[in-house]
């Protein structure tokens, strides 16, 4: 019964070629806005979820500055509160592996004649093990160029070809701000920060040296944030409490007052930004969603119109032998096809228009399986749920009336 | 026993203004292989009746009984079966369908009775050619004649074998040379098949092919009986 009655659905279209095209091209761009924004959504939570992941997992950040509510602001308020010797004690902690007390600014680099304006991070060793930093080339600088102020900077790849082209740059001289270093390591590529700092453009110094010579307004001895690695996930929770115990102390906050640091570990910052891109995604759903029901109720329209034109058609076929259930299917399936059909057409225009969002931007769409078939799902329910009630109307037309009308 | 047999059949139309009573109490037998041709001025019910008969319409009161089934007993979907596999219709307006090939508008009927697609054809071409349209097949309706859709018309109405073929003034739109080859036809398949034919119609010539006449005024019957000497064919 239903293989006839698809015929007839696909004859139907064709006779009313521009009204079907129409009709489907609802159903298309719906279904290819609903697949493109969902790839835009995965695409951006997995570059945001990769760049967390490369600043190392269990991880505290510890900022200068009242505590804000979520968000990530490195580097703001005005004063820094946190100093070396704070990091120093933090390191102390038991379950503590490493710290890296930074301070991060931009600064010119000059190598010969080619000028390059990029950001410079002045820290201890321990921020090698921290960001768990690999190097292509040479090493990192250890505790006694941070206790003599050295000159001497590891610096990322991306700077490196820049400033040097394919050369290698160990052992060359860079000036920072007028003041000259001695390239000692380059890393391997390390891709965006969580703030989309580039971290392949950057200059590593020591922090001393940092303060003293290149960055002269700092006051000396104090940095923007502490990174602290920690053992494990399980010492995570103990740490937190311990180490905002141990900052208010030496602080000499009272109870009551207001703390002038916070520590955050990347646990809720993973959370902040997971639920971020969990309500970038809702809402690009929610956009492609309305899409697909404007589509929807096109279909509901055409097949009513439809339902209406062939009255006289549909009185025949009761006359020759159709049951109502008959002329339900023959009309729902007409609908079905017709959202089917846009929706395959709407599942290429979703998958090219979220390539062609590939190429021109920096945004890295993912068109999953999953979301292809809640494509397909969805449009199929729309054609059966805005298709039911046209195709109802035409089933329940009593045979006589159907024939009589003109 | 009579393939259709009404009783005391009323049929009123009632409108915001008035009640009409179209049909006033039938009482019609007609037994398989009868050539019925029902005539009576405008208005007179004639439709009104053969849409009952034709089970697309239910009496007001009466009962009717068709092939051994009481109609006013059964629902839509028996209804359904009895107009696909016992009735056959030939319309006034021949009522094909525009964007089907002549095979497929005969072989609707089939659809709906479920057979398969190869028999379809089949039974449809063979159908075809009994009305003289053989090699037509694959044609649409609007690329042959009036008096050629009505064939297909016919032929449709027929593929089913029907105990009972219904036309209300199936030559209302050919001219009476296209008439009576369509009447000619009608008189061969009830004759060598053995077709119950009811005709509607309002002229002379057309009711001589029947065998009998029933004739209505007002709603009643006002004569059933052999054809008049006096009616002939238009040759
Ligand atoms: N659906 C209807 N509603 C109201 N009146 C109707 C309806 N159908 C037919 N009639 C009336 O019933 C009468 C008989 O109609 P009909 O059976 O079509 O006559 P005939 O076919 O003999 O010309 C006419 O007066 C017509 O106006
Ligand atoms: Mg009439």
């Amino acid at each position: 019964m239903i293989g006839p009655l698809i015929g007839e659905a696909l004859r139907a279209m064709a006779a009313n070629r521009m009204r079907s095209a129409l009709t489907m091209l609802g159903m298309v761009i719906g279904v290819g806005a609903v697949i493109m924004m969902l790839a835009i959504g995965k695409g951006v939570e997995d570059s945001v979820r990769a760049s967390i992941a490369s600043m190392g997992s269990n991880l505290f950040m510890v900022v200068s500055g009242a505590p804000q509510a979520g968000g990530i602001r490195m580097g703001s308020g005005s004063a820094p509160t946190l100093t070396i010797d704070d990091a120093d004690a933090l390191e102390d902690l038991d379950g503590v592996v490493a710290v890296s007390p930074s301070s991060p600014g931009a600064a010119q680099v000059v190598v010969g004649p080619t000028n390059w304006s990029t950001s410079v991070t002045g820290t201890t060793p321990g921020y090698f093990t921290v960001a768990e930093v690999k190097f292509a080339e040479g090493q990192a600088f250890d505790e006694s160029d941070v206790r003599g102020a050295t000159r001497v900077a590891v610096i990322g790849p991306s700077l490196a070809e820049n400033l040097f082209g394919g050369d290698s740059p160990i052992g060359r001289t860079i000036r920072v701000n007028q003041s000259p270093f001695t390239v000692i390591g380059m890393t391997e590529p390390r891709g965006q920060a969580i703030d989309g700092r580039d971290q392949d453009d950057v200059v590593i110094i020591p922090v001393t040296t940092a303060q003293r010579q290149v960055f002269g307004t700092q006051v000396i001895g104090s940095v923007r944030f502490v990174q602290v690695k920690a053992e494990g996930p399980e010492v995570m929770d103990r740490l937190q409490g311990e180490m905002e115990t141990l900052l208010r102390d030496r602080h000499r906050i009272r109870e009551g007052q207001e703390d002038d640091f916070s520590v955050r570990n990347m646990t809720s910052i993973m959370n902040a930004a997971a639920s971020t891109t969990a309500a970038m995604k809702l809402l690009l759903g929610a956009i492609a969603s309305i899409s697909l029901i404007v589509g929807g109720i096109g279909i509901m329209n055409i097949m009513l119109v439809s339902v209406t034109e062939r009255t006289r058609e549909i009185g025949i076929r009761m006359a020759i032998g159709a049951r109502r259930r008959d002329v339900l299917w023959q009309f729902l399936l007409e609908s079905i096809v017709l959202s089917l059909v846009g929706c395959l057409i709407g599942v290429l225009v979703g998958v090219g228009g979220a390539r062609a969002v590939a190429n021109a931007t920096e945004l890295k769409p993912v068109v999953t399986a999953g979301s292809v078939m809640l494509g397909f799902g969805v449009a199929a329910g729309i054609g059966v749920f805005f298709g039911f009630y046209p195709a109802r109307r035409a089933a329940s037309l009593q045979p006589i009336e159907a024939l009589r009308y003109q | 026993m009579a393939v259709i047999e009404l009783t005391g059949v009323l049929k009123d139309y009632t409108t915001e203004a008035e009640t009409l009573h179209v049909l006033k109490g039938i009482n019609l037998q007609i037994e398989a292989g009868e050539f019925v041709a029902i005539m009576g001025p405008s208005g007179s019910g004639k439709s009104t009746l053969m849409n009952i008969l034709g089970c697309l319409d239910v009496p007001t009161d009466g009962v009717y009984r068709l092939a051994g089934s009481s109609v006013g007993e059964l629902d839509d979907s028996a209804l359904a079966g009895l107009r696909n596999r016992t009735l056959g219709f030939v319309f006034q307006g021949f009522n094909l369908m525009a964007r089907s090939s002549l095979e497929d508008n005969v072989a609707l009927p089939l659809v709906y009775a479920g057979v398969s697609r190869s028999d379809r054809n089949q039974r449809a071409r063979d159908m075809l050619a009994k009305v003289g349209l053989d090699g037509y097949a694959r044609s649409l309706p609007n690329r042959i004649s009036g008096g050629q859709q009505q064939r297909v018309a016919i032929a449709r109405a027929l593929i089913g074998q029907p105990a009972v073929v219904l036309a209300d003034e199936p030559t209302g739109n050919l001219d009476s040379t296209t008439s009576a080859e369509i009447m000619r036809l009608f008189e061969r398949l009830n004759r060598e098949e053995g077709v119950t034919l009811i005709v509607v119609t309002h002229e002379q010539d057309i009711a001589a092919w029947a065998k009998r006449l029933v004739q209505l005024k007002d709603g009643l019957i006002q004569y059933d009986g052999p054809i008049p000497p006096e009616f002939r064919r238009h040759e």
